[in-house]
């Protein structure tokens, strides 16, 4: 199967990332890490999916796929939810978006990279077997998506759109022009920085990647940032088949709203009461080297007790960073733990996230 | 991308290099393979004294997004190791071929070396 490519040409390394093609790198991950943190850094992210769901049942369907309370969006307004199955099992993780006032009746769902086509399909079955009047649309391949992060990011997005960015609070979406292009513009972002994402037509990708004048960054960068915050990474921190977990289970319990009707709310009521057995937590290993997803977490006597999930060494902090699911009573700050690290156990502690103060 | 490759040093496919200087051969790791790499946060060396046996593993190195294995040129005693690394790890990115250089060893046998690429073998190899 050959791979997605994105909108935008990027004459730099590239690697296969969710059945896309994408730069990994390019110059540095530690310079487009630092660019980002004390700056501003541009990020091709145009292989997430977008799904659209509009008519009159748009949000019923949305509210019962995502554990989030969709009826509570304003126009313009997104919110971060887990799709969970009827185990309250989570197959993606994704910014659900009610569109600006000439759209208002239609909702934009970004699941991630190589998931587009698996979530569209599940929604319009449950749409079907729940006799939903909705239409779910894939754009993925409609849409170019570019994320400006960093706190430089107002200045260099500013420079180029008519929208006013200081009217844009965290997590709302508007729509305006991009370097002459339609766009929808977000002030969301997977780096812990303030920053926007921007949704453009992917015939218009190129003119706004290049219009928007700032460090390019790749993939790497984009995990190595994300890991220092926690954020969870779909398919690696949690996947249906791999490593099946439920939104307690991975941190993002916030995201679950109980008082209102989707698949897999009963499972995750009980998840809720009882508090998960196992719990994704935050370590910073305190020897030389670097902890890697696979690489086992054991107690001080050698007893095996998890895998991390995803680990790297941090940019900002210098300190080897991971993320591994334990029993949840490790939960919470200076718990001391061995990660194996090819075969020598090296002394971690636990800590709580972001990892970043 | 054009990268690097010193003529007076010979080649291991797996992208180290050996260059015999001053009575001793000094290796490292080619500018291709720290640009594979990325940014270096760690190197783990023998110590001195240790022995070499040419294509055998001898350490590690570590970056953000990979690690790998460091396979030795040639057969021999380490006499020194770049200590400077343990807290600049990042000269191998830097400065591959100079500052960012491992280890020294005593050679056993100096005809290992006529076994590794030429400069123009590895420039092939790595175009």
């Amino acid at each position: 199967m050959s791979l997605r490519q994105p909108p935008i040409e990027h004459s730099t390394k590239q690697t296969d990332f969710g059945g896309w093609e994408m730069p990994v790198e390019f110059d540095s991950i530690r310079t487009e890490h630092t660019a980002v943190r004390e700056a501003v850094g541009k990020f091709d992210v145009s292989h997430m999916g977008e799904i659209t769901v509009s008519g009159p049942d748009a949000t019923r369907l949305l509210q019962r796929l995502t554990t989030n309370d969709v009826a509570d969006l304003e126009p313009g307004e997104g919110q971060y939810a887990a799709i969970t199955d009827e185990s309250g099992i989570m197959l993606d993780d994704t910014v659900v978006y009610r569109l600006p006032e000439a759209e208002s009746e239609t909702f934009l769902f970004i699941p991630n990279a190589g998931h587009d086509e698996e979530i569209t399909e599940w929604a319009t079955s449950h749409r079907d077997q729940w006799g939903f009047e909705a239409t779910v649309t894939n754009r993925t391949e409609e849409y170019a998506m570019i994320a400006v992060q960093g706190p430089d990011s107002p200045d260099v997005l500013g420079e180029n759109t008519d929208v006013d960015l200081s009217e844009l609070s965290r997590f709302e979406i508007t729509d305006g022009t991009v370097a002459g292009a339609q766009a929808l513009v977000a002030r969301t972002g997977y780096t812990g920085e303030q920053g926007f994402e921007l949704l453009c037509p992917w015939s218009a990708g190129q003119e706004v990647w290049t219009a928007l004048e700032c460090q390019p960054c790749g993939l790497g960068a984009r995990d190595t940032l994300r890991l220092e915050m926690g954020f969870l990474l779909s398919g690696q921190d949690f996947d249906p088949e791999e490593n099946p977990r439920n939104p307690y289970e991975a941190g993002i319990g916030f995201t679950v709203k109980l008082d209102t009707e989707f698949l897999g709310r009963d499972a995750l009521e009980g998840v809720d009461v009882e508090g998960p057995e196992e719990k994704l937590i935050g370590l910073v290993m305190r020897e030389r080297g670097v902890p890697r997803a696979g690489y086992a977490v054991e107690t001080p006597s050698g007893e095996q007790i998890g895998e991390v999930t995803s680990g790297t060494m941090s940019p900002t902090l210098g300190d080897p960073i991971a993320l591994a699911y334990l029993p949840a009573e490790y939960a919470g700050e200076d718990r001391t733990v061995r990660i194996v690290v090819r075969g020598e156990p090296k002394k971690a502690r636990t800590t709580t996230t972001p990892f970043l103060s | 991308m054009s990268f690097t490759v010193p003529d007076d040093c010979r080649y291991l496919d797996s992208h180290e290099w050996a260059r015999q200087q001053n009575g001793t051969v000094r290796i490292g790791i080619t500018d291709f393979a720290q640009d594979e790499l990325g940014d270096v946060v760690f190197v783990e060396l023998p110590r001195e004294g240790d022995e070499l046996e040419q294509g055998a593993e001898f350490g590690v190195i570590e970056s953000i997004k990979a690690v790998s294995d460091l396979y030795a040129p040639v057969s021999g005693t380490v006499t020194a190791t770049n200590e400077t690394l343990i807290d600049d790890p990042e000269l191998v990115n830097d400065d591959p071929f100079g500052d960012g250089w491992m280890l020294e060893v005593d050679l056993d046998d100096e005809s290992e070396l006529d076994e590794l690429l030429s400069p123009e073998e590895y420039r092939e190899q790595i175009e």
